[in-house]
C-alpha cells in the first residue's frame, strides 16, 4: 500500500494499515543505525526544519538524527512562545521557512492544533512533534515499535496508562493507535485528570489502580507535567503517589510480563518507585533507538506522499 | 531460458567466480532484493558443494539508495538491508538477476561502500539485457540478449515465483 | 418622496397581518396599506417596488451586535456594520458596549450616536454598561447614558461575578425601565475554555467550557432578578439546562426574556473539528442535545427572540492557533437565511420566524418599531424565502470576515432593505 499522506499530524487520522505500514518501515530503519556509516541517502537535498516553541532535548534530537541519517539537511529553530508573542505569528514564522527552501516541518508547539493551522496555510509537510495536550504521534509510534517488538504484536494486549491523561498528547496518541492495532485500553488517574467523555472513545476508565492494573501486559506511565498545569487537580503529590504511583506491589497484580514503560524523564518516587524506574529506564533506552527508526520512516513515508518539492 | 539452462548457467558462473579468484576464501556474497537474494542463495550452495567453505552471505535493500525516488509519486516499500559481517578487504560478489541501466547497481555499489572498503566488487548477474544508461559491466554475465527499451524481461525464480523462466515479454 | 411596495405577501406578525397587498410609504412613515396599487402608481414622485413573490416585513431588528467602534475599527466600524446589516435585511441594530474605551458613560454614548446618525444607514441603539470598564465592580453612569439614548444595560463580553453587584445594577435600573442584559458566564468554570466540554474537546485536546457556567449565572440572575423585580434579558442562550431554567422562571412570572444566536441553533461543537476557528466562540458551539433544547425553547416561546451577537474579528485574530483565536461570529449577513431554515424544518412558522426578528426584539428595549402600521417609521425588509443562495464570505459588506457557513447552500435573499423611508440596500 501507498502512504498517500503529506503530513503526519495524529494517529487519530490514520488507519491501522497506515500506522502499520510506519512501522515495518522504521524496522528496516533501524538496521541503518545499527552499521558503522549510519546514513543513506534517501532524502538528500530535502531541508528539514524543526520549529521547536517548546523546549525539548530528546524529541528535538532524536528527529534531528534522523533527519541527518536520512541525509537530509537541518535547520533548528527553538523558541520560548513568549518571545514569539511579542513578535511573529505563527504563520509568518513558517512561512518565512518555506521560502528558505524547507519543505519538511517538524513542529512541536504549545497549543493544541498548531500543526492543522500550518498544514492548512503552506506548501510544505508537516510532521507533528507534539502540540499541546492533543497529539505527539512520533512518540506513539515508537512506543507501539517497542511494545511490537518485545511482545510480537499489539493485537489483543491489555494496556493501560496511568496518569494526567486530562494533559497528555502522549496518552491521546497512545490510545488511538493501541485501538486501531486492536489493544484493549485502559485509563487510570485522579478523576480530576481523566477527560470527560473518554468512554466515548472506548477507553475504560479507573480511579484505583489495583483494579485497573489487574492482568494488563504493558503499563505505561504518564509524567506529572508541573509545568502545564495548575497543580489544583489533586491536593500533593505525596497523594498522588499514594494512590496512583506504581510500586512493586501493584505490578504483582498484572500480567506475569508485563512491561513498564514511561515517556520520560522519570520524577522517581512519584510515578514510579526507583527500583521499577531501573527497569522500566531499560525499556526506556531501546526505545530511543526506535524513536529515531520511527522518525526515520515518517520522513520517508511523507516524503513519498508528495512532500519532496 | 528454462529451468535446465538457468541451472546451467548458474554453474558456470560460480565456475568462472572459483576460477577468477581461485577459490572462495575472502568471498562474501551479497544478494540485490529480490530475486537476487535467491540467486545468491543457489551460488552459495553451489560453492559449498564445490569447494566445501561457506561464505557469508548478506542482503541488500537499495531503495534508499535509489536515484529515482524524487522522481517517484509513490515510493517504493523500504525493506531491510541485512549485512552482518564486514566487508572490509573482501571480494564482494555482488548478485542480481537482470542488469538493465545500471543504475540498481551502481545504488548496490554505493551502500557497499557505506559498511565498508572491500577490496574489490564483482558483479554477477542472470541477465544483461543492454541499454546501459551508466558505464557499469557485469563480471560475470549468465546470458546476454538484445532487447527493446519497450520490452520487457520476466525472471521468475523456484523461491519467489514457483517456477524457473526468464522470457522476454513484447512491448 | 414616497415609495409604493406593490404586490407583496405582507406579514405584520404585531398586528396578526398576513396577506398579499401593497404598502404605501411617504415621508419616512408608512402611510398605509392600500389595496389597490393602481392610483400611486402613476404618481411620478412614487417609486415603485415590484415586490410579487416575495415577502415584506417590518425590517429585521438585532439587539445583539457589536460594531467595535471606538477602539477596533479594524474590525468593523459603524459604517460598515450599518452596511453589514441593511444588506442582512436589518433596519435597526443595537450595539454592545465593549468598545475602546468602553461605553459606560454618557459622551462615548454620544459619540456612537453621533457617528452612527451621520455614517451609518440603519438605525442604531446602544447599550451601556453595567458596570465601570466591564471590570464588575462599580455601576457605570446608567442614568446618564438612559439620558444619552442607550437603551438597556449590558457588560456583555463578560459576566458580573459579584452577585451583590449584580443586585445593585438590576435594583437601580427600574428608574429608568430598562432591561439588564446579562452575558451569563461563571468564569471560573469557564477557564480557559476555548470550545465546548465534551467528547471532541476530549479529542482535540482543548480546554473545554462546561455548560454548568453558563447554567450557574443563569440561575444566579435568574433568582436575582426574581429578588429584585427587574427586567432581566439572557444573551446568547446556549445549554439544556439554561433553556430549562428559564422556562421554569417564566411559568414563575419571573421578569425575564431570553435569545438565541442562529450559529447556536445551527451548529454544534463538531464545527470546531479541525480546529476552525471560525466556529470559535463565545459561548461555544454545544452539543446536539444543546441545540435542540434551543429550537425548542424557540418554539415554545421560552426563547423570545433570535439575535445575531454579530462579532467581527479581522483575519489576523483569526488565522492563528485555536487558543490564540478571539471568539465571534460575524452573522448579520447570514442571519435570513439561517432562520430560514428553521420555517423549512417546521420548527417556526414565516410569522413566527419574522415577529422574533421584528415586533419581539423591539418590544423587549421599547423600540417602538419592528411594525408595519400606520405612522410607524418606514424600517421595511422585502425578501425572497425560496430563493437559493450560496453564502460568499468575500462578498459580506462586513468588513471581518469570520464566518463558519461559507460555502453553504441555503434559501433567502434580501432584495430591498429600506430604513425610515428610505432604501438602504438593494440586491
Amino acid at each position: 500500500m501507498n502512504f498517500n499522506r503529506r503530513h503526519i499530524l495524529g494517529l487519530e487520522e490514520l488507519s491501522a494499515e497506515e500506522i502499520t505500514l510506519i512501522l515495518d518501515t522504521a524496522e528496516s530503519m533501524k538496521e541503518v543505525s545499527e552499521r558503522d556509516v549510519k546514513k543513506v541517502p534517501a532524502l538528500r537535498g530535502v531541508t528539514v526544519c524543526n520549529l521547536f516553541y517548546e523546549p525539548s532535548t530528546r524529541t528535538r534530537s532524536s528527529f534531528e538524527i534522523a533527519e541527518k541519517r536520512l541525509s537530509a539537511d537541518v535547520l533548528n529553530f527553538t523558541l520560548s512562545h513568549s518571545s514569539v508573542l511579542k513578535g511573529e505569528t505563527l504563520l509568518d514564522t513558517a512561512r518565512n521557512l518555506e521560502a528558505m527552501g524547507a519543505s519538511v516541518i517538524v513542529i512541536r508547539h504549545p497549543m493544541s492544533g498548531a500543526p492543522w493551522l500550518l498544514a492548512k496555510e503552506l506548501d510544505s509537510s508537516i510532521i507533528n512533534a507534539g502540540d499541546g495536550s492533543h497529539e505527539h504521534p512520533s512518540q506513539a509510534l515508537l512506543d507501539l515499535f517497542t511494545i511490537r517488538e518485545i511482545k510480537g504484536g499489539i493485537e489483543g494486549l491489555k494496556v493501560l496508562i496511568v496518569g494526567d491523561i486530562l494533559h497528555s498528547r502522549v496518552a491521546r496518541s497512545n490510545i488511538w493507535g493501541l485501538l486501531k492495532l486492536g489493544a484493549e485500553v485502559r485509563a487510570a488517574g485522579p478523576p480530576t485528570l481523566i477527560p470527560p467523555y473518554i468512554e466515548n472513545i472506548n477507553v475504560k476508565t479507573y480511579y484505583n489502580l489495583e483494579d485497573a492494573i489487574n492482568g494488563v501486559d504493558v503499563v505505561i506511565m504518564l509524567r506529572i507535567q508541573m509545568e502545564r498545569q495548575d497543580s489544583e487537580f489533586f491536593p500533593s503529590l505525596r497523594e498522588y503517589a499514594r494512590f496512583y504511583g506504581l510500586r512493586r506491589e501493584k505490578l504483582k497484580l498484572a500480567a506475569k510480563d508485563v512491561i513498564v514503560m514511561h515517556p520520560g524523564p522519570i520524577n522517581r518516587g512519584i510515578e514510579l518507585s526507583s527500583d521499577i524506574a531501573d527497569d522500566a529506564s531499560s525499556v526506556m533506552l531501546d526505545q530511543v533507538s526506535n524513536g529515531i527508526a520511527v522518525r526515520m520512516a515518517m520522513f520517508y513515508l511523507v516524503a513519498s506522499g508528495g512532500g519532496n518539492s | 531460458m528454462d529451468k535446465r539452462a538457468i541451472k546451467r548457467t548458474v554453474s558456470r558462473i560460480v565456475n568462472e567466480i572459483l576460477e577468477r579468484n581461485k577459490g572462495a576464501s575472502d568471498l562474501v556474497i551479497i544478494g540485490v532484493r529480490t530475486r537476487g537474494v535467491h540467486l545468491a542463495e543457489r551460488i552459495l550452495k553451489l560453492i559449498k558443494k564445490l569447494e566445501g567453505v561457506e561464505p557469508p552471505l548478506g542482503t541488500l535493500d537499495i531503495t534508499l539508495y535509489r536515484d529515482d525516488l524524487r522522481r517517484k509519486t509513490e515510493w517504493p516499500k523500504v525493506k531491510k538491508t541485512e549485512i552482518k559481517f564486514s566487508v572490509e578487504d573482501k571480494v564482494v560478489i555482488l548478485v542480481d538477476d537482470v542488469i538493465y541501466t545500471g543504475r540498481t547497481t551502481r545504488a548496490a555499489l554505493e551502500e557497499i561502500m557505506d559498511f565498508g572498503r572491500p577490496s574489490s566488487v564483482q558483479l554477477a548477474v542472470l541477465v544483461d539485457r543492454g541499454h546501459r544508461e551508466l558505464p557499469i559491466q557485469p563480471d560475470y554475465a549468465g546470458c546476454t540478449i538484445d532487447t527493446l527499451s519497450t520490452e520487457k524481461v520476466r525472471v521468475h525464480l523456484m523461491e519467489n515465483d514457483g517456477n524457473d523462466e526468464v522470457t522476454v515479454l513484447g512491448g | 418622496m414616497s415609495i409604493l411596495i406593490k404586490g407583496g405577501r405582507v406579514i405584520n406578525p404585531s398586528e396578526g397581518i398576513d396577506k398579499v397587498t401593497n404598502v404605501l410609504i411617504e415621508d419616512g412613515v408608512i402611510k398605509s396599506l392600500p389595496r389597490t396599487a393602481s392610483e400611486f402608481e402613476k404618481d411620478p414622485d412614487t417609486q415603485v417596488i415590484n415586490a410579487r413573490g416575495k415577502i415584506v416585513s417590518p425590517g429585521f431588528i438585532d439587539i445583539h451586535v457589536h460594531l467595535r467602534e471606538p477602539g477596533f475599527e479594524h474590525k468593523e466600524t459603524i459604517r460598515s456594520g450599518c452596511d453589514s446589516a441593511a444588506a442582512g435585511g436589518f433596519t435597526t441594530i443595537v450595539c454592545m458596549p465593549n468598545t475602546n474605551p468602553v461605553n459606560d458613560n454618557a459622551s462615548v454614548t454620544e459619540y456612537i450616536l453621533l457617528k452612527a446618525r451621520t455614517e451609518g444607514k440603519v438605525n442604531v441603539f446602544p447599550i451601556g454598561a453595567i458596570t465601570k470598564g466591564e471590570e464588575g465592580e462599580s455601576l457605570a453612569q446608567i442614568g446618564e447614558m438612559y439620558e444619552a439614548g442607550c437603551v438597556g444595560v449590558s457588560d456583555d463580553g463578560m459576566p458580573v461575578m459579584n452577585s451583590k453587584v449584580m443586585r445593585h445594577a438590576m435594583e437601580y435600573v427600574k428608574a429608568f425601565g430598562i432591561p439588564v442584559i446579562s452575558h451569563a458566564e461563571d468564569k471560573n468554570l469557564s477557564g480557559n475554555g476555548v470550545m465546548n466540554e465534551g467528547e471532541v474537546s476530549t479529542r482535540l485536546g482543548l480546554e473545554g467550557i462546561p455548560c454548568a457556567s453558563e447554567d450557574v449565572m443563569v440561575s444566579r440572575d435568574i433568582n436575582v432578578a426574581e429578588l429584585t423585580g427587574a427586567h432581566l434579558h439572557i444573551c446568547h442562550v446556549s445549554s439544556e439546562a439554561s433553556v430549562r431554567l428559564i422556562r421554569a422562571a417564566k411559568q414563575r412570572s419571573v421578569r425575564v426574556t431570553a435569545e438565541v444566536t442562529p450559529h447556536h441553533f445551527t451548529l454544534t461543537d463538531k464545527a470546531v473539528d479541525s480546529y476552525d476557528t471560525n466556529a470559535k466562540i463565545n459561548p461555544p458551539l454545544r452539543s446536539e442535545a444543546d441545540r435542540k433544547a434551543c429550537i425548542e425553547g424557540l418554539k415554545d416561546g421560552t426563547i423570545d427572540v433570535i439575535a445575531t451577537d454579530h462579532a467581527p474579528h479581522s483575519e489576523d485574530e483569526k488565522k492563528v492557533e485555536f487558543n490564540l483565536a478571539h471568539f465571534g461570529i460575524v452573522e448579520l449577513e447570514t442571519a435570513l437565511p439561517l432562520s430560514l431554515k428553521l420555517v423549512e424544518d417546521g420548527v417556526l412558522t414565516l410569522n413566527q420566524m419574522i415577529s422574533k426578528l421584528t415586533d419581539a426584539p423591539s418590544s423587549i428595549l421599547n423600540l417602538n418599531r419592528g411594525t408595519i402600521k400606520k405612522g410607524a417609521p418606514a424600517d421595511v425588509v422585502i425578501f425572497d424565502p425560496k430563493k437559493k443562495v450560496k453564502i460568499d464570505r468575500e462578498t459580506f459588506h462586513s468588513k471581518s470576515k469570520n464566518t463558519p457557513f461559507h460555502g453553504w447552500e441555503l434559501k433567502g435573499e434580501i432584495n430591498y432593505t429600506i430604513v425610515n423611508g428610505r432604501v438602504v440596500y438593494s440586491a
